[in-house]
């Protein structure tokens, strides 16, 4: 038997998961989800829109193609602990680079392996997402111990502590968008890159004016961390930016951050959407598209100016809206996939074209 | 293994780990394997694994296990064998487990190393064979430290949603998906994986098994690892566990629903072995008892039964040596039947005819396994009768009685069988009723038995009982429309044949005539003998369904894949001396048929000197061209071979066959099937005219 760091998560309803620390050992705190990609467990630790939570992976092997440097989604991983069934401490891939261990390790990632992860994913689906604690003092901590580690945690700060500090651009020679980044994935920048798109990167807070002083054909928001409502003054500027009349479009946070901007609402979902495989269908051609998701929040309540484009067929849930008038569209699911299906790829297409259409009357 | 495939059957296993499923799945292999260390493997040095590896076969797995334990180079396995390290990796992770646990005593495990070998898959029996203790020393450890499997859900969505598919596998793990109800429940125990001797009929026998205890309102749990059965469709029985048929394994689902009573005659041999393990742990067996299967198995036990009821059998014995061999052989007169003991579907099961072929025989058990006594039976040139029968312990009911075409010698398995049966009088008929209900009720059988005769010059020998569901179950169900299964589980379940409505005796016989005819994969299987002998080798069956024998044959040979000759045909022929009359009378009549022969030299003679033309073929030791090129060369309809010993590769026969079957010609090696075949040819039939029954009806009296 290999010696280990025995570790236990402990969750705010009670419940408790034992079994071995790896990567950065210490102690941790965040938001307990699963996410149920068998794959891409590399863009799930560098997804930011996972800052502040303790992922587990529901697939029961992770790490078997270990890591590569060039399918990084962020700069670094902003999760706060990963949760796996086993960790392979041999990969063996044409690609890899490192393994999952180091890879926690070097970026001060607490790991925890060999627990029952479907159990825990039962407990989070009947229960809803809560909060967690991973540490290494096994049956240690004293209950007010555990609500004061509780009570201090927050993740309302999450998109600051993911988002840049300063704008740069990527260059490109056609459309030209304004990119807000709350926590991008890298992933949307490669498709629109790929699509020739000039991409204005700036900081998630901001103002509109600097952003308009780009001169940018169309305003993009991508995903990112936490709740949207956590980022009142994010919205305020989303708000200004649609009433400039340019295109204004939104994957993830983007579109939950668009639709506060338009007078909807935002809910948490019970556990959450995270995994390759969740279906929604367009409601303009009835046709159903198996879409990568990763999001805790739900967009709710539809204003009068907007309508529903996309529906989850699981739950019927919001997944993509549009302005009745305006230039304004969002998705809720991620067409750049990273990981998952590639089907809704075209939907940057659909962004871009979109785009041309209005661009003259916005130029005017 | 190559491109060919050559598999009969296989299985799956389910677990938290690549080990753990892994391990699962080396010992629902039925092959007496419970980890990675195999004594063939063992036996061979490091310079012939290492060969071996690289072309696989079904003991690379074992192979690379042992090389690993000698401490070869893991990456370098990866190179010669083009296996991915992570797989190979993770051989050599339980092969330092299983060193590990070779350096342990009972005493050194802690309740946390026993459960860390637990989740990586060990089974009891495997632990304890590295340590040298007994299961049950690990099992009451585990009793001690609740050391327990739970079961976990496979419900396709990784838990996200709440499913419906009661489908289950055990894990060592923390939570248990399974709600145990407190319904009425019975447990079937499945049979495996598909195998040559223990087929598709078992999975055919549990599902209906399971279809007539729903229909009694009784709550069904399946345990089986066959994915390709319906026993396995998770909506077959309200609950179905995915799991290896060992003692420990079936113990771990029965420890958690805790059933009124399990059911073993439907799963075939494999269910059958845990007879005995349940009955030593107390759990209730549905239908005939653990000692009285014991009864009808040992050989022993069981000719003292059949002594008090004064019915006869091939006298025979268990020899432990060449020269005791001989010397019983000599007693009982050649030719004797021999086999090993404890082997399912006649493996290694031969005829001698002398002194000579016994001596090799005998030599060559003795050498494979010298623990176990090879059994020597007198063999009896008869015709063979099968029956299937439910007892409910008083009274007993047979649906059809069975008639083989060819003699006894052929395995019940690859003969075909005819029903109703065309050569045996009212008055055996009469005697096999009795003699399976005397067997029977002695046996205190409660649902299925399957007892094989040899009508030997008008007297009705035994030759094999099993206590079980059979082989033919399914093709007698369908031939006399009896519901065979769902009599017998009611039976099990207390019911009295009595109060059916089947009755008791033998079931009225159809009009028209059923035959199943086996098929062959033997051109799939290279180096494998094809003739018909006592060790089994179709792997399916078809039906054939006529007014008279012939029409049903017809069906059955086409179906089978056969060319059945006609004018103008030509037909290959060699056949011993000692057959050479047999065969001249079935010749004269396909001469008169207007088919063509080609033999070799001896068979040649004998059918000139009757009077029948035909060509001469050189043997293969006569040079080029020869029997096995005029084969090739696709000029022959039909190849009759009779051989005078089998499994031989080197004798000409062999390879006869072996070119009959790879060049798909059809073969016939056995006299009677020849002749009926010719009594086919003989009918003229045209297959634009063959009549279509009503299975439903027709054959329903």
């Amino acid at each position: 038997m290999k010696k280990t760091v025995k570790a236990e998560l402990i969750l705010e309803n009670g419940v408790r998961f034992k079994g071995n620390a790896f990567g950065y050992i210490k102690e941790t705190v965040g938001e307990v989800v699963f996410t149920t990609g068998m794959t891409g467990y590399q863009e799930t630790l560098t997804d930011p829109s996972f800052a502040g939570q303790i992922v587990t992976m529901t697939y029961p092997l992770i790490g078997n193609y270990g890591i590569n440097l060039e399918d990084m989604e962020s700069r670094k991983p902003f999760l706060k602990g990963f949760v796996v069934r086993e960790k392979c401490d041999v990969p063996n891939n044409w690609r890899c680079e490192m393994d999952i261990d180091n890879f926690l390790f070097q970026n001060k990632i607490m790991g925890l392996e060999n627990i029952d992860t479907r159990a825990l994913t039962r407990v989070l689906r009947d229960h809803g997402t809560m909060r967690g604690i991973i540490t290494t003092r096994v049956d240690d901590l004293t209950p007010s111990q555990i609500k004061q580690k509780f009570d201090t945690y927050t993740n309302a700060y999450a998109v600051k502590e993911t988002t840049i500090d300063k704008p740069y651009v990527i260059s490109g020679r056609g459309t030209h968008l304004a990119v807000l980044d709350c926590g991008i994935k890298h992933g949307i920048l490669r498709d629109l890159s790929k699509r020739g798109c000039k991409l204005s990167v700036f900081p998630a807070f901001t103002s509109a004016e600097e952003i308009l002083a780009a001169d940018p054909d169309a305003i993009f928001l991508g995903n990112g961390p936490g709740d949207p409502k956590d980022i009142p003054d994010v919205v305020e500027t989303v708000r200004k930016l649609i009433d400039t009349g340019l295109p204004v479009l939104g994957i993830c946070l983007g579109h939950q951050l668009i639709s506060l901007a338009l007078g909807c609402n935002t809910t948490r979902l019970k556990f959450g959407h995270h995994g390759g495989n969740h279906p929604v269908k367009d409601l303009k051609t009835g046709r159903v598209y198996i879409t990568s998701q990763n999001h805790e929040f739900v967009v709710s309540d539809l204003s009068e100016d907007v309508e529903a484009t996309f529906i989850n067929v699981n739950d019927g849930s919001i997944e993509g809206i549009r302005h009745k008038t305006k230039p304004v569209y969002s998705v809720q699911f991620h067409p750049e996939a990273s990981p998952g299906p590639l089907d809704t790829q075209e939907l940057f297409d659909r962004f871009i074209k979109m785009i041309e259409e209005v661009k003259p009357h916005a130029k005017r | 293994m190559g491109t060919k495939m050559m598999a009969t059957g296989e299985i799956m296993s389910i677990g938290k780990s690549f080990e753990a499923a892994l391990l699962k799945g080396v010992r629902s292999l039925e092959i007496g394997q419970y980890g990675l260390e195999r004594k063939s493997s063992k036996a061979r040095d490091l310079e012939t694994l290492k060969k071996r590896v690289v072309t696989p076969d079904d003991e690379r797995l074992f192979d690379m296990a042992e090389m690993i334990r000698r401490g070869y180079k893991v990456e370098k396995i990866c190179q010669i064998t083009g296996m991915d390290l992570f797989f190979v990796h993770k051989i050599a992770n339980l092969v330092e487990m299983e060193e590990e646990l070779k350096t342990m005593k009972l005493e050194d495990f802690t309740k946390e190393s026993l459960m860390y070998f637990k989740e990586k898959g060990f089974s009891d029996k495997a632990i304890s064979r590295f340590v040298g203790c007994t299961p049950p020393d690990i099992y009451d450890l585990r009793k001690k430290w609740d050391i327990m499997p739970v079961f976990k859900m496979v419900d396709t969505c990784a838990g996200e949603f709440e499913a419906v598919t009661p489908y289950y596998y055990s894990s060592y793990d923390t939570e248990n998906e399974v709600v145990v109800s407190n319904k009425k429940k019975v447990m079937v125990i499945g049979s495996g994986p598909i195998r040559i001797g223990q087929g598709i009929e078992f999975d055919y026998c549990s599902v209906h098994c399971i279809m007539a205890l729903k229909k009694k309102g009784i709550e069904t749990i399946i345990v089986n690892n066959n994915p390709e059965t319906v026993s396995t469709d998770f909506d077959t029985a309200d609950k179905l566990y995915f799991e290896p048929l060992t003692e420990e394994d079936v113990l771990n689902v029965v420890e958690l629903e805790k059933p009124d009573g399990v059911i073993l005659q439907f799963g075939g041999q494999t269910a059958i072995k845990l007879a005995g393990f349940f009955d030593e742990m107390h759990i209730p067996i549905l239908g005939t008892l653990p000692e009285q299967i014991d009864e009808a198995e040992d050989r022993e036990k069981f000719d003292a039964v059949l002594e008090t009821l004064g019915i006869s059998r091939p006298k025979g014995k268990g020899v432990w040596s060449v020269a005791e061999g001989i010397e019983t052989a000599e007693k009982l007169g050649f030719p004797v039947l021999v086999r090993p003991s404890y082997v399912l579907g006649g493996q290694g099961m031969e005829i001698t005819y002398n002194d000579d072929q016994l001596k090799m025989y005998l030599a060559d058990a003795f050498e494979k396994d010298s623990k176990n006594p090879v059994l020597i039976d007198r063999y009896l040139s008869g015709r063979e009768i099968e029956v299937d029968a439910i007892c409910d312990g008083t009274d007993v009911y047979i649906p059809g009685i069975m008639e083989h075409l060819e003699r006894a010698g052929v395995h019940s398995g690859d003969s075909i069988s005819i029903y109703p049966p065309q050569n045996i009088s009212d008055d055996m008929k009469h005697q096999i009723m009795d003699v399976t209900k005397k067997i029977s009720v002695a046996l205190k059988v409660i649902g299925m038995i399957n007892i094989q005769f040899i009508d030997f010059k008008g007297e009705l020998n035994i030759i094999e009982v099993n206590p079980r569901s059979s082989r033919t179950v399914p093709y007698i169900t369908k031939v006399t429309g009896v519901p065979v299964i769902d009599i017998a589980t009611r039976v099990m379940l207390g019911e009295k044949l009595a109060d059916m409505g089947y009755g008791t005796g033998i079931c009225d016989e159809p009009d028209v005539v059923a035959v199943k005819v086996p098929v062959f994969s033997t051109e799939k299987l290279p180096q494998v003998e094809v003739s018909l002998g006592p060790e089994m080798r179709s792997t399916g069956e078809v039906l054939g369904v006529g007014y008279n024998l012939e029409n049903a044959l017809y069906k059955g040979f086409i179906a089978a894949g056969m060319t059945i000759p006609k004018a103008g045909s030509t037909i290959i022929a060699t056949v011993g001396n000692k057959d050479h009359e047999d065969f001249v009378k079935i010749a004269k009549r396909c001469d008169a048929l207007g088919c063509n022969f080609i033999a070799t030299k001896g068979t040649a003679r004998a059918l000139k000197e009757a009077g029948i033309e035909c060509k001469l073929v050189k043997k293969i030791s006569e040079g080029v061209p020869n029997i096995i090129d005029t084969i090739r060369s696709g000029v022959v309809d039909l190849i009759v071979d009779i051989p005078k010993k089998a499994n031989n590769k080197k004798s000409d026969g062999f390879k006869i066959r072996r070119t009959a079957v790879e060049s798909s010609v059809t073969l016939i090696t056995a006299m009677d099937t020849f002749n009926a075949m010719v009594n086919v040819m003989e009918k003229h039939i045209d297959q634009d005219k063959l009549d279509i029954f009503d299975i439903n009806k027709d054959m329903r009296k």
